[in-house]
């Protein structure tokens, strides 16, 4: 080893500092346990604070009717029954607690005229059921987490990010990091690894995701030998901002739609209609991003390529109150005012329901040891998740994984990191300085974009994913001769360099996932094989490294239990819901 | 097509200099979007912090053409483009690397105030008329533009004894939460330094979530804070009738 590096010791170390690193790490701590988390950005600055319409809790303030069994439902429905039954069983069943438990902890809710918390309409959900505030509840949230972690005592590294996982044996023993600020050396030993590091859109154009989103976390987990799953199920979000060209892919949350707001095409028609009369605006989100999509392909679209999204029938002042983010975002960026006019939208790349294999009950990965919540983890959403249900998971599977990791690293023996190891992923770190030539960073980060965008976006045949394999190739053998100008002091090329190796990897999971499956399901449309197929509908794709190469085999969908399918059987669910929902508080 | 020309501070804690890049415009553009232009073409290792490009994070504050801004929420046709745009780091914060500031002592201040702390036995009932006031302190994002602007840290360097704008707002919204029943009038008086704030509204006029901050936070803490040490009689009433 040329230069010394620092090493710290912890019982479980969290990767990610959104909501389910946060949840996790409060729950190791409560357990007794050392815990430190690592993150790349500020501490508050996660995706989590970007969230908007709400988190999905069959609390039952607004529809009385609403409870686990109905919310189960429209998950599995949601998620065209490939969900992990017992992680949305256990969901549903545990997402009120969770969303009590913040509120405990000091976050305030908007309030339904007796005084609980009130819950707004969503895509897919048979009942009002998310808890909201305003449209910037994933602010309320992480602040929540953030605060009642820094309380706890919680050892945070800002600014920090990991590039390999250490096993010892079968087992994982800790990871390697730099420090984004002055570039220098980090080692972690850990007994468990708790993954909650989010999605990976940053690897599409339009994508409504920040430079974080780069699937590290996923990529760690495959080259230690985890099990990936479902990764070619990739959630377009049918509203992004598509005018002015900068601020393309910018979330318009789906609350504007929950509060009421209409999609018509250019000819003023509600075009949604076609698509799904029944649920109309409301209807899941892989629906009416086709929706959009189609209809400005076929030339029905605004003048800027999207559909128009209109909240100005409702009163301005009710508009401003419960979206205020929406408000401002338009006025400020496009000069639209939202209480006068409508917006122009069209999808946007923002979810990953795929992700790292876990264990329903411990979300434990397929390497003992390596844990994995949120975003990062596969299975509660199957093939298309619902909005809200984001935030649940993160709360649920957070405080789950941070139980679980504890538990296992009690049982653990003492972990030993090799130097040779930690010497040869320092060396890898800093080979793109020592290149004379070779390519810069950001123009390969393009060259994905670009590919991912137009080989493997929301319709997709199976040449143009053959043809995406061999981009992959191309751009991983250039990403290998990447080269970075300037010093290790808060360098964004060179980290850039590094991300570029994760999403490489995640992106020819999701592509190689995408070829197997032929037929569409979910967010996952095939034009080439454009209806669902039996053959498929029982199966998951299961991405794992195979020495150099990537194998992707199928797994059945665990068995559902008898009255769990009964729930599935009963279409309404075990109640209706008012044809017009009308707001609780003005 | 338009060009501006940004001047960006280029440096470290030990000093440098403002360069100057040329930055074809595009309709409705931001000075983030200027910035990621000049690190994907001509300087690479420009270190800029960011992350939502929304205006929902606070990472991307810096000062444009002399004024505390979210750089995400500052359009290039907002602004003169026939000088160039001056792009330059917090200046009530050590900078690390070019527009990337030491902005942890933020966070150590944050640790020094008491959590939420519900009264024993409350009913978890709140009402929305009661809640409306806390919520505008709830929208903070952490940007920390109001520290910044703040003459206190800005100019004075008070950090020993001043917790700033902000930590103020983050106080309001514990002391005023309806079911809060800590106080935390002293650590604003002797930890915060509440008293040295003289309530020039220049964190208020800087807040990119428009929270009143002087108004509507700053002032009624201080009140609270004379109330508890400053008012002999009520003091003394108090004492009278059994409240510490």
């Amino acid at each position: 080893m040329t230069e010394k590096y620092e090493t710290h010791e912890h019982d479980v170390l969290v990767i990610g500092a959104g909501g389910a690193g946060l949840r996790a790490a409060i729950e190791a701590l409560a357990q007794g346990a050392s815990v430190g988390v690592v993150c790349k950005s500020l501490l508050g600055k996660a995706h989590t604070v970007m969230a908007e319409g709400g988190i999905a809790a069959a609390l039952g303030n607004v529809d009385t009717s609403d409870n686990w069994r109905v919310h189960f439902g429209d998950t599995m429905r949601g998620g065209k029954l490939l969900n992990n039954w017992r992680m949305a069983q256990i969901h549903a069943q545990e997402s009120g607690d969770r969303v009590r438990e913040l509120e405990q902890w000091g976050a305030l809710f908007d309030r339904t005229a007796d005084g609980e918390i009130l819950q707004r309409a969503f895509g897919g959900h048979t009942f009002r059921r998310l808890c909201h505030v305003g449209d910037r509840t994933g602010l309320e949230m992480i602040r929540t987490l953030q605060d009642r972690g820094v309380h706890m005592g919680i050892d945070v590294y800002m600014e920090c990010a990991v590039t390999r996982l250490f096993k010892n044996g079968n087992r994982i023993a800790g990871a390697f990091g730099y420090w984004r600020e002055q570039g220098r050396f980090v080692v972690f030993k850990a007994k468990s690894v708790v993954i909650a590091t989010g999605g990976i859109g940053k690897a599409w154009q339009i994508t409504s995701n920040s430079w974080e989103y780069t699937g590290d976390g996923m990529a760690l987990a495959y080259d230690a030998g985890a099990e990936l799953m479902d990764m070619e199920f990739v959630q377009f979000h049918p509203t992004g901002m598509v005018w002015p060209p900068g601020v393309q892919g910018i979330l318009v949350t789906e609350a504007v739609r929950g509060e009421g707001g209409t999609l018509t095409n250019k000819s003023g028609e509600r075009f949604m209609q076609r698509y799904d009369p029944e649920k109309m605006d409301l209807s899941t989100r892989d629906v009416v991003a086709r929706a959009i999509y189609t209809e400005v392909k076929e030339g029905r679209g605004t003048e800027h390529g999207g559909a128009f999204l209109d909240i100005s029938h409702k009163p301005a002042e009710y508009v401003k109150r419960k979206l205020p983010s929406m408000y401002h975002q338009f006025l400020e960026l496009a000069d639209v005012d939202i209480t006068k006019g409508p917006m122009e939208v069209g999808p946007t790349c923002h979810y990953m329901m795929g992700g790292i294999r876990v264990d329903a009950e411990t979300s434990e990965s397929t390497v003992p040891g390596l844990f994995a919540a949120g975003e990062a983890a596969a299975g509660l959403h199957g093939a298309n998740r619902l909005g809200g249900n984001s935030l649940s998971d993160l709360l649920v599977f957070g405080r789950r994984a941070g139980l679980a990791a504890v538990a296992s690293a009690r049982s653990a023996p003492a972990v030993s990191l090799d130097p040779a190891e930690i010497d040869e992923a320092a060396r890898e770190l800093l080979r793109p300085f020592e290149r004379a030539d070779g390519e810069d960073p950001y123009g390969i980060h393009r060259d994905l974009q670009e590919k991912m965008q137009s080989l493997v976006g929301i319709f997709r045949v199976g040449e143009d994913l053959k043809r995406a394999l061999a981009e992959i190739a191309r751009l991983k053998e250039r990403a290998a001769r990447v080269r970075v100008e300037g010093s290790r002091l808060f360098n964004p090329g060179w980290h850039l360099a590094r991300d570029l190796k994760s999403m490489l990897t995640v992106v020819e999971a999701v592509t190689r996932s995408a070829l197997e499956r032929q037929e569409s399901r979910g967010a996952h449309s095939r034009l080439d094989y454009p209806k669902p197929d039996a053959a498929w509908e029982r199966k998951n794709n299961v991405v794992v490294r195979d020495g150099e190469a990537m194998k992707v085999t199928q797994s059945p969908v665990a068995e559902m239990p008898e009255d769990l399918k009964r729930l599935l059987s009963n279409q309404s669910g075990g109640g209706t819901l008012p044809s017009t929902p009308s707001p609780q508080t003005t | 097509m338009t060009e501006a020309i940004l001047r960006v501070f280029r440096g470290g804690p030990e000093g440098g200099a403002a360069v100057d890049y040329r930055v074809p415009v595009a309709p409705g553009m931001v000075v983030l979007d200027a910035l990621h232009y000049v690190q994907g073409h001509l300087q690479p290792d420009l270190a800029v912090r960011w992350n939502c490009k929304a205006g929902k994070c606070g990472s991307c504050s810096a000062e444009v053409n002399g004024r505390p801004r979210l750089t995400c929420k500052t359009r290039l046709d907002s602004l003169p483009l026939d000088q160039p745009v001056t792009v330059f780091p917090m200046k009530a914060f050590p900078t690390i690397k070019d527009l990337v500031t030491d902005v942890s002592w933020n966070y150590r201040v944050n640790r020094k105030i008491p959590p939420f702390s519900p009264r024993p036995g409350v009913a978890w009932k709140m009402y929305q008329e009661d809640l409306d006031r806390v919520q505008e302190f709830r929208k903070c994002i952490e940007c920390f533009l109001c520290q910044d602007v703040c003459h206190v840290l800005r100019d004075h360097d008070k950090k020993e004894e001043f917790g700033g704008p902000r930590f103020f707002v983050r106080v309001a919204a514990l002391e005023m939460h309806p079911l809060d029943g800590g106080s935390r009038t002293r650590l604003l008086k002797d930890e915060l330094g509440i008293g040295l704030c003289n309530i020039t509204k220049c964190c208020t006029e800087v807040c990119p979530e428009d929270i009143h901050i002087t108004d509507n936070a700053i002032i009624p803490l201080k009140e609270r804070v004379v109330d508890d040490f400053y008012d002999p009689v009520g003091r003394f009433l108090r004492r009278l009738l059994g409240r510490s």
